[in-house]
C-alpha cells in the first residue's frame, strides 16, 4: 500500500511544506537512530512506532475529520489543563509538544535569547509553520505557570488567533485551591460555549473514567519497570508517556495494556532490555517533550537503564486518579480540582511534595541514582535542583545535575558526565 | 606486565605506561585536526599488554585501537592517588574542561562537578588571554606572579573578557596587572567549582594548567589550603588509565595481545 498523501491536508492547514519535509526528515532519522536501533524491544512497541510515523499524518487527519463532524480540538502546554473537561464536551485534547530546536532564530526575534528551549520551540514551530497540531486546534490553552511562559503568551497571542489563558495558583493554600476551582469552572463554561454542548454529570463522569483508565494503564507500565532486569527501556517508556498527550485516549489505553501483558511475561521470565544488575537511573526535573530524547539516549548508551521519570511527561503528570464518586457536575468538578491541585510542579512554593515523590520513586523503582535534568533558564526547576541534590546526597542517593537545551552541541560533554556518573554508581554498588 | 593509558585531550595527547607499580614511560604530543594520527605517532613503538583510553577523544580512539574506555573523571581520581596516596579531592583544569572531583576514602569518585559548554575557567581561556596580551603561556604566568598591582577584570565569558582586556590595554593599563587579574578570575571560578564538592584531606591540582604557578598560588589563596601538584600534572589522567588497565589485567578482565609491538 503506498503511503497516504497528506500534502493537501498540510497545505490546507497552512504549513510550509518544504520546511515541514525537512522537519519530518530529521525526526524520522533520529527516531530510527535512537529507537529502532535498540535491541530487545517488546513487540508491543510496534503500535507506538506506527503512531510516531503518523504523528503529523494519520493523527492530524483524525483531528480534521473530527472537526468536520463538529468536535473541537483543544491544545495545551501544561498538565494543569484538565483533559477531563475537554473530553466532557466531546472535545479532543492534544498536548503540544515543543521539544525540538526548530525556528530558534525566528523565535529570538520575539523572545529574549535567555528564554528556555521549550518556549522558543513553540514559537519557532508556529513562526516556521511546521506544526499541524497548532494549526488544527480550535483553542490553545496557555497558563501562567512560570514567568517565561506567562509573559511569552502575551506575544504568542499576537501570532495565533485561538489562545486562551488560564490563571493558576502558586501556593497550596485554601486561596490557591479556590483559584484553581474558579478557573476550572470558567474553563468548563468556555468549553461549553465553544462546543455548544453542556457538561452533564454523565458526560463528565464518563470523561473522568476514560482519563483514569489511561492513567491506570500508565501506572501499570510504571510498576513493571520496578523489575530487575527492566523489561522496557527508559526511551520507550518515555515515548509512551509522550504519546499519551496526543493520541486517542481509549485506543492508547488498550495499546499500553497490551504492551503491559507482554511485559508481565517478560518479568516472569526474567527477561529485560539490559542485564540484571545494570545501574538503574531515575530521571527527575523538567518535561521532555517530543522529540527531546537526547539525555535518555545518552544515559542508555552509557551502560545504564532509566526506570522512571519524575516529570510532567512521566509520573508527575500521571500520578493520582480522579475520584469518580458524585452525582452532580459540581461534585465531579470538585474531584477534578482535588486531583490536579496535588500536582507538585516547581512553580509552587513551597513544593515539598516533589522531593517526597522523588524519594519514594527512588525507593520504589530501586534506582541507584537520580539524574536531575533542567532546561537552561527554567528558574523553578533549577532552583529546586540544588536543595534536592543536597537532600538526596545526604541520604546517600547519588545525584547528577544536568542543565541543557535542545541543541546537540553539548552531547559529548553530557556523555562524559553521564558516563562518570554511571562509573560512580557501578563502583559504589 | 606493562599497562598503558592514553588521554586524548583537546590540546594535548598523553600516554603513560605503568610497570610493577612504577611509571615506566610517558609521552606527550600536541593534538591536531587529526587526533588519530597524533595517537598513532605517540603509540608508535610503545610496548604494552593492556590499554585504557580516556579524554574527550576516547570513543573515537576505541574505533581504531582495542582498548577499554573510561571517563577523565574516574581516570584523574585513580591517577591522583598514584601521585598523592592521601588525596581526597582533585582539581583538573585542562584545555576545554575543568573538573572538581571528591574522592571517598578508598579513592572512588564520591562526587564531581564539571564546567558547562563554556571556556571560562579552562586552559583555553588562559591561552586566549595570553595571546591577547602578546605573552607566551610561561611569560603570562610569570608576569602575573610578579605584577605589582592586580587589575580587576570582570569574570565573564571568554569572548567578553577578551574584548574587555583589549579595551583596558587601549587605556594604557600595564599588561602584567591585567595578567594577574585574568589569573584571578580563573582562580575564583575553579575555586567555586571545587567548593561545590566535599573538601577534606589532600587536594590534587592536575591537568596542563596546573603547571601555571601563578594560578596554583591564587587558587590556594582563594581556598585557604595547599594544593598537591604532581611533577607532571598533565599526565595524571593517562596514569590513571594505565593503572586501571593494570588492574583489569590483574583480574583477567582485559588482555590485549594486539597492543604489544
Amino acid at each position: 500500500m503506498p503511503p497516504t498523501n497528506y500534502r493537501p491536508m498540510w497545505t490546507e492547514l497552512g504549513l510550509d511544506l518544504a520546511k515541514h519535509d525537512a522537519l519530518l526528515g530529521v525526526l524520522g532519522k533520529v527516531y530510527r537512530d535512537y529507537f529502532l536501533s535498540q535491541t530487545g524491544r517488546p513487540a508491543g512497541m510496534d503500535y507506538f512506532n506506527f503512531v510516531i510515523s503518523e504523528v503529523h499524518g494519520l493523527r492530524i487527519k483524525e483531528l480534521m475529520d473530527a472537526r468536520k463532524a463538529g468536535r473541537k480540538v483543544i491544545g495545551s502546554f501544561c498538565l494543569y489543563v484538565p483533559e477531563e473537561l475537554i473530553l466532557a464536551v466531546d472535545g479532543i485534547s492534544v498536548g503540544l509538544c515543543s521539544g525540538a530546536d526548530f525556528g530558534t532564530e525566528q523565535a529570538e526575534r520575539y523572545l529574549p535569547r535567555n528564554t528556555c528551549a521549550l518556549i522558543k520551540s513553540f514559537f519557532g514551530f508556529t513562526l516556521e509553520k511546521v506544526c499541524p497540531f497548532i494549526a488544527a486546534c480550535d483553542m490553545i490553552v496557555g497558563e501562567n505557570t512560570c514567568d517565561g511562559k506567562k509573559k511569552a503568551y502575551e506575544t504568542f497571542n499576537t501570532l495565533i488567533p485561538q489562545l486562551y489563558i488560564m490563571d493558576l495558583p502558586q501556593m497550596k493554600s485554601d486561596a490557591g485551591r479556590a483559584l484553581l476551582s474558579a478557573e476550572y469552572l470558567r474553563f468548563m463554561r468556555d468549553l461549553e460555549k465553544l462546543s455548544g454542548r453542556t457538561i452533564t454529570a454523565e458526560s463528565l463522569g464518563k470523561a473522568i473514567d476514560t482519563v483514569n483508565k489511561k492513567r491506570a494503564a500508565l501506572h501499570r507500565l510504571a510498576a513493571l519497570r520496578k523489575a530487575d532486569p527492566a523489561p522496557i527501556s527508559g526511551l520507550d517508556a518515555l515515548l509512551i508517556n509522550q504519546v499519551a498527550f496526543y493520541d486517542e485516549p481509549v485506543r492508547f489505553t488498550a495499546s499500553v495494556n497490551a504492551l503491559c501483558d507482554e511485559l508481565e511475561k517478560r518479568v516472569v521470565a526474567g527477561q529485560g532490555v539490559a542485564a540484571k544488575g545494570t545501574p538503574r537511573i531515575l530521571i527527575s526535573g523538567c518535561p521532555m517533550a517530543v522529540p527531546n530524547w537526547k539525555l535518555p539516549m545518552i544515559v542508555e548508551r552509557s551502560g545504564a537503564v532509566i526506570v522512571g521519570e519524575e516529570s510532567c511527561v512521566g509520573e508527575r503528570g500521571t500520578q493520582n486518579l480522579t475520584d469518580t464518586r458524585g452525582a452532580m457536575v459540581e461534585a465531579l468538578l470538585d474531584n477534578v480540582v482535588d486531583r490536579y491541585f496535588k500536582i507538585d510542579c516547581a512553580v509552587f512554593t513551597p513544593n515539598t511534595l516533589r522531593l517526597d515523590h522523588v524519594r519514594k520513586m527512588t525507593w520504589d523503582y530501586k534506582a541507584d541514582g537520580v539524574l536531575h535534568y533542567c532546561l537552561q533558564f527554567c528558574t523553578p526547576y533549577q532552583m529546586e535542583a540544588i536543595p534536592m541534590e543536597r537532600a538526596l546526597e545526604g541520604e546517600h542517593v547519588p545525584v547528577l545535575r544536568i542543565d541543557t537545551d535542545y541543541s546537540q552541541e553539548d552531547v559529548e560533554q553530557i556523555r562524559t558526565r553521564v558516563e562518570a556518573f554511571v562509573e560512580r554508581l557501578k563502583d559504589g554498588a | 606486565m606493562r599497562a598503558a593509558g592514553i588521554d586524548i585531550g583537546s590540546r594535548t595527547v598523553k600516554v603513560a605506561v605503568v610497570e610493577q607499580g612504577r611509571l615506566a614511560a610517558h609521552r606527550i604530543a600536541y593534538n591536531s585536526h587529526d587526533p588519530i594520527e597524533v595517537c598513532r605517532g605517540l603509540l608508535d613503538g610503545l610496548a604494552y599488554d593492556a590499554l585504557f583510553a580516556t579524554g574527550y577523544g576516547r570513543h573515537l580512539f576505541k574505533q581504531y585501537w582495542p582498548c577499554t574506555v573510561v571517563t577523565e573523571i574516574k581516570a584523574v581520581a585513580v591517577g591522583s592517588r598514584f601521585f598523592a596516596p592521601a588525596a581526597r579531592a582533585v582539581l583538573d583544569v585542562g584545555g576545554q574542561d575543568t573538573k572538581a572531583v571528591a574522592l571517598d576514602p578508598r579513592g572512588g569518585v564520591a562526587k564531581f562537578e564539571m564546567n558547562d559548554k563554556c571556556a571560562a575557567g579552562t586552559g583555553r581561556f588562559l591561552e586566549i588571554m595570553a595571546t591577547a596580551l602578546s605573552y607566551s603561556m610561561e611569560d603570562f604566568a610569570d608576569a602575573a606572579l610578579q605584577a605589582s598591582a592586580e587589575q580587576k577584570v570582570s569574570p565573564m565569558c571568554t569572548v567578553f573578557a577578551e574584548s574587555e582586556v583589549i579595551s583596558l590595554v587601549a587605556r594604557g593599563l600595564p599588561r602584567d596587572g591585567l595578567a594577574a587579574g585574568l589569573h584571578r578570575t580563573v582562580a575564583q571560578r575553579v575555586a567555586s567549582m571545587l567548593r561545590r564538592v566535599p573538601l577534606e584531606g589532600d587536594v590534587v591540582f592536575c591537568g596542563g594548567v596546573a603547571l601555571n604557578a601563578c594560578l596554583r598560588r591564587l587558587i590556594e589563596q582563594e581556598l585557604g589550603l595547599r594544593l598537591v601538584v604532581p611533577e607532571q600534572p598533565q599526565l595524571v589522567a593517562a596514569v590513571g588509565g594505565a593503572l586501571l588497565a593494570a588492574g583489569s589485567c590483574a583480574t583477567g578482565l582485559l588482555l590485549n595481545p594486539t597492543g604489544s609491538e
